[in-house]
């Protein structure tokens, strides 16, 4: 079960995460607008879009940039300091652009009695991000430490992009890794 | 089934029935195990008697918090001419808990369910599902229960072809261990910061949008669908002939130093040590047990000792020095250091503090920042006493228990484990008592 049940096989080549330097352009057109109108529909307020929004824009770049705050904040009628004291919030939407593979690893103390730091410092190593945080310098990947993943019986869960691993050892990283694109 | 392992004869499986069993994700999976029925009978009833039902069984929240859910959903007063709302907390984000995860991987319908149930209840036309943005997996079975849900009439302005309007939507998070706040949770969906808000008005007064809200845990409401079809006798039927105030049975996640990870779940007031032995297997080839925190990482932390004497609910483990909270049972074994791990928890609440109030803003950080110092071996005695200062500063001061909960595993931890801190303090630090008489 080195990959656990849940981890939905083949997400992660789809992986959105890539990011480069072509200009902007507008996330909400298209198939994605009505997605947000699709959204707007559950809620009685348009703010409360917001964070559905900021997953749209997440997800079409790969992180949340002011250009992208500025523009979830003209669709949904905030002003771009609101949305950006919302995204500040959340640990979940980059603001600033990550690797394409972005490595969540648990630590907190359910997961580190189980070893959960050794996975951590296997995955620096093997990625050669050298510290947390950081993106290795051929842009693939970034790692981090998670707080609590809420799969503390599967030590360690880890998370790569969206897909979410369980019972991830030392010895299957590099395993892991050599399954990523 | 019990997923990821065989159900232990002694377990009382009413909620984990269906755990590993993959067919039940479906629609019809869930039908051809009796699925909706619940529903159907609940919209062909007045929700004043659902409310009746459910305050009879004992249900208590599942969350944490174990307020009897039937009185707190007669909180609400449908027929106000105002627009009332379910919120479904499926954020599960204290630490050693992982048991709505399961519930929404294998039995997302159960949920769906559950929501409905609930809101018609209440008098909500619309049920909300907040699920913590990392339960990408969850997520998707959610989505999926919802689509089908609507495509099948079940859900919609016309709910089991009853003329009555039953809406769920699924919500995804962004990553906030506070959101698991009941107000925090309601701001964060009305796409605010997750900042927990002051009560009173409390949610079923001005909750989300303003408006009477109810807020309930994914367990909770699976239960309650599960009362409504067999009535309140039937879940009464678990629990401790002594205690009436823990009825039903109840989900525990374990994880840590223990032989069988996972989810078990037995009747209120099982012994806890046939727990940790029989059913989880015991501590690791080699090892012995030295601690629990069975309710999540906000109770008190009690020693082996105290552990093998408890019983699982909300009073016996009162009696035990802790709290049951959300089930989410860590094992420690000897091989832990305690100081390093009451850091880490620490640490956790450091890093979730919403910095709102100065309490648990300065006090989680500074916290940390002390037993940090004492697990590199920097620490004075002192310091044990700051540490307990300032946990009591921490207490019941805050708009939310964020700050109360950091302080818990601490003057907790102390208390069981002072001879842990002190072996790392060094001697030259140790305070020397100096006697009046000597020259």
């Amino acid at each position: 079960m080195s990959h656990g049940p849940s981890a939905s096989g083949g997400a992660l080549a789809r992986a959105p995460h890539a990011h480069d330097d072509t200009p902007h352009e507008p996330v909400f057109v298209g198939d994605r607008a009505k997605d947000l109108d699709a959204i707007l529909l559950k809620y009685p307020t348009k703010m409360a879009a917001l964070l559905p929004a900021l997953w749209i824009v997440q997800e079409a770049r790969g992180w949340v940039s002011e250009g992208g705050m500025a523009e979830v904040a003209r669709v949904l009628d905030l002003t771009p300091a609101y949305v950006k004291g919302v995204v500040s919030f959340y640990t979940m939407y980059h603001q600033h652009p990550v690797g394409k593979y972005f490595v969540q690893v648990c630590t907190t103390t359910p997961c580190n009695v189980c070893g959960a730091e050794d996975v951590v410092n296997a995955f620096l190593q093997h990625t050669r991000c050298g510290e947390l945080g950081a993106t290795s310098a051929d842009g693939r990947f970034t790692v981090i430490e998670v707080e609590c993943l809420g799969a503390c019986g599967f030590a360690t869960p880890v998370m790569i992009n969206s897909d979410f691993l369980e019972s991830v050892t030392p010895d299957t990283v590099p395993d892991i890794l050599a399954e990523l694109t | 089934m019990g997923y990821p392992h065989q159900s232990h004869p002694r377990e009382a499986v009413v909620l984990s029935k269906y755990f590993g069993d993959a067919e039940a994700r479906t629609l019809a999976g869930w039908k051809a195990r009796g699925g909706y029925q619940a529903l159907e009978q609940a919209l062909g009833m007045a929700p004043a008697d659902i409310v009746t039902i459910v305050k009879d069984s004992g249900l208590r929240g599942r969350g944490g918090a174990g307020f009897p859910t039937g009185i707190k959903w007669s909180f609400m007063k449908p027929g106000d001419g105002k627009p009332h709302y379910l919120c479904c907390n499926a954020d599960e984000s204290e630490p050693g808990t992982f048991k709505d995860r399961e519930i929404m991987r294998w039995t997302p319908h159960a949920l769906v369910e559950g929501c409905a149930i609930g809101a018609y209840a209440i008098g909500a036309e619309t049920a909300y599902i907040y699920i913590r943005g990392e339960f990408t997996e969850p997520l998707e079975w959610m989505n999926k229960a919802v689509k089908e849900a609507y495509a099948a009439g079940i859900l919609g302005p016309n709910a089991m072809g009853t003329g009555k309007r039953v809406d769920v939507h699924v919500h995804k998070g962004a990553g906030a261990y506070i959101c698991g706040e009941e107000t925090a949770l309601m701001n964060s969906l009305e796409g605010r910061r997750g900042n927990p808000r002051i009560k009173p008005p409390f949610p079923a007064v001005a909750g989300l949008f303003g408006k009477p809200t109810t807020i309930n845990n994914v367990e909770t409401l699976v239960a309650a669908a599960q009362i409504v079809k067999q009535g309140a006798a039937w879940y009464k039927q678990w629990g401790r002939a002594d205690n009436p105030k823990s009825t039903g049975t109840k989900l525990f996640s374990v994880c840590g130093n223990i032989a069988r990870p996972g989810n078990y779940e037995v009747p209120m007031g099982f012994p806890f040590k046939d727990f940790l032995w029989e059913l989880c297997g015991g501590p690791l080839p080699g090892r012995t047990i030295k601690a629990v925190i069975p309710g999540g990482s906000s109770v008190p932390i009690i020693t082996a000792e105290e552990a093998e004497g408890a019983l699982m609910d909300y009073e016996g483990f009162v009696a035990a020095g802790t709290m049951l909270g959300s089930g989410g049972v860590i094992v420690f074994d000897d091989a832990q250091n305690m100081v390093k791990q009451i850091a880490r928890l620490a640490r956790f609440y450091a890093h979730e503090s919403c910095a709102q109030c100065s309490q648990c803003r300065e006090g989680t950080a500074w916290t940390t920042r002390i037993l940090e110092r004492i697990r590199d071996g920097q620490g004075t005695m002192e310091d044990l006493d700051t540490l307990l200062s300032i946990g009591e500063s921490m207490t019941g001061k805050t708009i939310c228990v964020l700050s109360d909960s950091c302080a818990v595993p601490v003057s907790s931890g102390i208390a069981k484990f002072r001879h842990e801190f002190e072996a790392l303090i060094p001697k030259s630090r140790h305070r020397v008592a100096v006697s009046a008489g000597a020259a």
